[in-house]
């Protein structure tokens, strides 16, 4: 484990060093990594702009949903994003490379081509979320606060298993990178916005079958004092690092199976 | 011109080759679909007849949105990443050297690669939208055919938008941040984010002036039937003007820019 993440740390200076090698690139890019993330923002402000609330929620308690989620993605994209790019090595043959280097694969393909852009995903959501916490009209108590640190922890572990069990998903059909989107990116444009306004049975889908509900919806509606759209009980707000254990595990299995499934191309 | 239309058919054959992404990409159309329809239904719940569209035709703005987003390129994803990389690798002298417009063989195949992902990734999406919610769909053919050259006219727009960026690697090298740039403006000012009817004031004035309204605003009113008539014309012939001002503007960039490429060799 501590040899994973030392060659993890060193594969990742590394890219860092040749990133900076095209410093006006990197600048523009990080920018454009954080405009890129805070349109999603001024598009809920626009639509602030016309309406008070959403779904019941005001615009500091989507603030504040916007701000965990996109905080805990940044966080899972920054150190695992990498991950979408394993079908092509895949496809390619150049995963061979890595198979033979005495460090584990996982290591090295989450890793690969690390991208420090991505801290800008991470500094947005992070001002959104100081933005909500500022305005919210919230009881603090201290469970309340511990809650917050909390769930971007074990958000950023949920996501980051979600890239693993992708990446193993890519072993068998390595084409469908996209697919892993919709559970990623497209996990957390969901999260965005209050449970209370989709339907039951696609809330219900998110956090029993794939839960990225425990990323910020449960322990959510206990800070902000909400009802579950579900009704499930109040003890769902404390689940989060049950969760994000269990799904680290599993992900850690699928990803075992599919690299054992793995078959270079060639003759 | 046989050879454009053999460049534009192979863009499609391309683009057609690999199913299983492209059922991927529907796939991950159709979930953001959901996503942002639910969003838009709770607005909409809020204010109906919000920007001038009652809820079913804000909700066939978003499953247009998710069928338009790989066709007019409004994220990017075409021709440009290569083309950049052959401007930095230097392999762009080899396209210079062959006997046909180094900006219209891109075109044909960028409409290529579109008419694909029209077909492969825009109609499925829509299927499912439709069966899912209660959309406005256009019941007259000539809505339908007046959409489909809106759209047409959408890609030659973002073509050339994206060509005049990608131009930029010969001055940059590096193209990535541009690119991205490009992009996110495409985003923002197509109408992907929210219609652009909602932007308020000065900013939705400008935004529907710029050239990515094209790319989704103007398309999907077509559908929705907001222009008719002479109505109709001033809008394609707003798409055009800015279709024909940028291809001008990239082809006075293409001539300044291969006056600079150097063949090492003899």
């Amino acid at each position: 484990m501590a040899d994973a993440l030392r060659a993890y740390g060193l594969i990742v200076a590394m890219w860092v060093r040749s990133t900076m090698a095209y410093r006006a690139s990197f600048a523009m890019t990080t920018l454009g990594n954080f405009a890129a993330t805070a349109f999603d923002f001024v598009a809920i402000l626009l639509m602030f702009s016309h309406v008070d609330a959403l779904g019941g929620y005001s615009l500091p308690e989507i603030a504040f949903l916007y701000g965990t989620t996109s905080t805990a993605f940044g966080l899972a994209d920054l150190v695992m994003g990498s991950m979408d790019r394993l079908g092509r090595r895949v496809r390619d043959g150049t995963l061979d490379t890595l198979l033979v280097r005495p460090v584990p694969v996982l290591a090295q393909v989450a890793a690969d081509r690390f991208a420090l852009r991505r801290l800008g995903r991470v500094t947005q959501g992070l001002l959104v979320l100081a933005y909500a916490l500022w305005t919210l009209d919230v009881e603090w108590t201290a469970a309340k606060a511990a809650m917050v640190p909390l769930m971007l922890l074990c958000g950023g572990a949920i996501f980051a298993s979600v890239f693993v069990a992708g990446g193993a998903f890519q072993f068998f059909a390595q084409d469908a990178a996209e697919v892993q989107s919709s559970f990623t990116y497209g996990g957390n444009t969901l999260l965005q916005y209050p449970p209370s306004i989709f339907a039951k049975d696609l809330v219900r889908g998110v956090t029993f079958v794939v839960p990225l509900a425990f990323v910020n919806w449960m322990p959510s509606l206990y800070v902000l004092g909400r009802e579950d759209p579900l009704g499930l009980p109040d003890w769902f707000a404390l689940l989060p690092p049950v969760v994000a254990a269990g799904c680290l595990g599993l992900a850690g299995l699928a990803w075992r199976v599919g690299l054992r499934s793995y078959r270079s191309t060639g003759s | 011109m046989r050879l454009y239309a053999v460049v534009a058919a192979g863009g499609f054959r391309r683009y057609a080759t690999y199913r299983v992404a492209t059922a991927a990409g529907v796939f991950t159309n159709t979930v953001f679909g959901f996503i942002l329809a639910y969003t838009y239904i709770a607005l909409w719940d809020e204010r109906p007849q919000l920007g001038g569209y009652d809820q079913s035709e804000a909700l066939t703005y978003v499953w247009l949105g998710q069928a338009l987003l790989m066709t007019c390129a409004m994220m990017g994803g075409g021709f440009e990443d290569e083309l950049i990389e052959r401007i930095r690798t230097g392999d762009i002298a080899i396209d210079l050297y062959r006997p046909a417009d180094l900006q219209l063989w891109w075109l044909a195949g960028d409409l290529g690669r579109a008419a694909f992902h029209l077909l492969g990734r825009g109609i499925v999406p829509m299927v499912f939208g439709a069966l899912a919610f209660d959309l406005a769909l256009p019941a007259s053919p000539w809505t339908w055919a007046a959409f489909l050259l809106s759209v047409a006219l959408g890609v030659v727009v973002s073509f050339a938008v994206r060509f005049l960026v990608s131009l930029s690697a010969f001055w940059l090298m590096d193209g990535a941040g541009v690119m991205q740039m490009c992009w996110l403006a495409g985003l923002f000012f197509s109408g992907m984010l929210l219609p652009l009817s909602l932007f308020p004031g000065l900013l939705g004035e400008v935004a529907r002036a710029l050239p990515w309204s094209s790319l989704l605003q103007v398309p999907a009113d077509v559908f929705l039937g907001k222009h008719t008539g002479w109505d109709l014309l001033q809008v394609y012939a707003f798409q055009g003007g800015w279709a024909l001002a940028l291809l001008a503007a990239g082809r006075m960039l293409q001539t300044v820019a291969t006056r600079r490429v150097v063949v090492q060799g003899g």
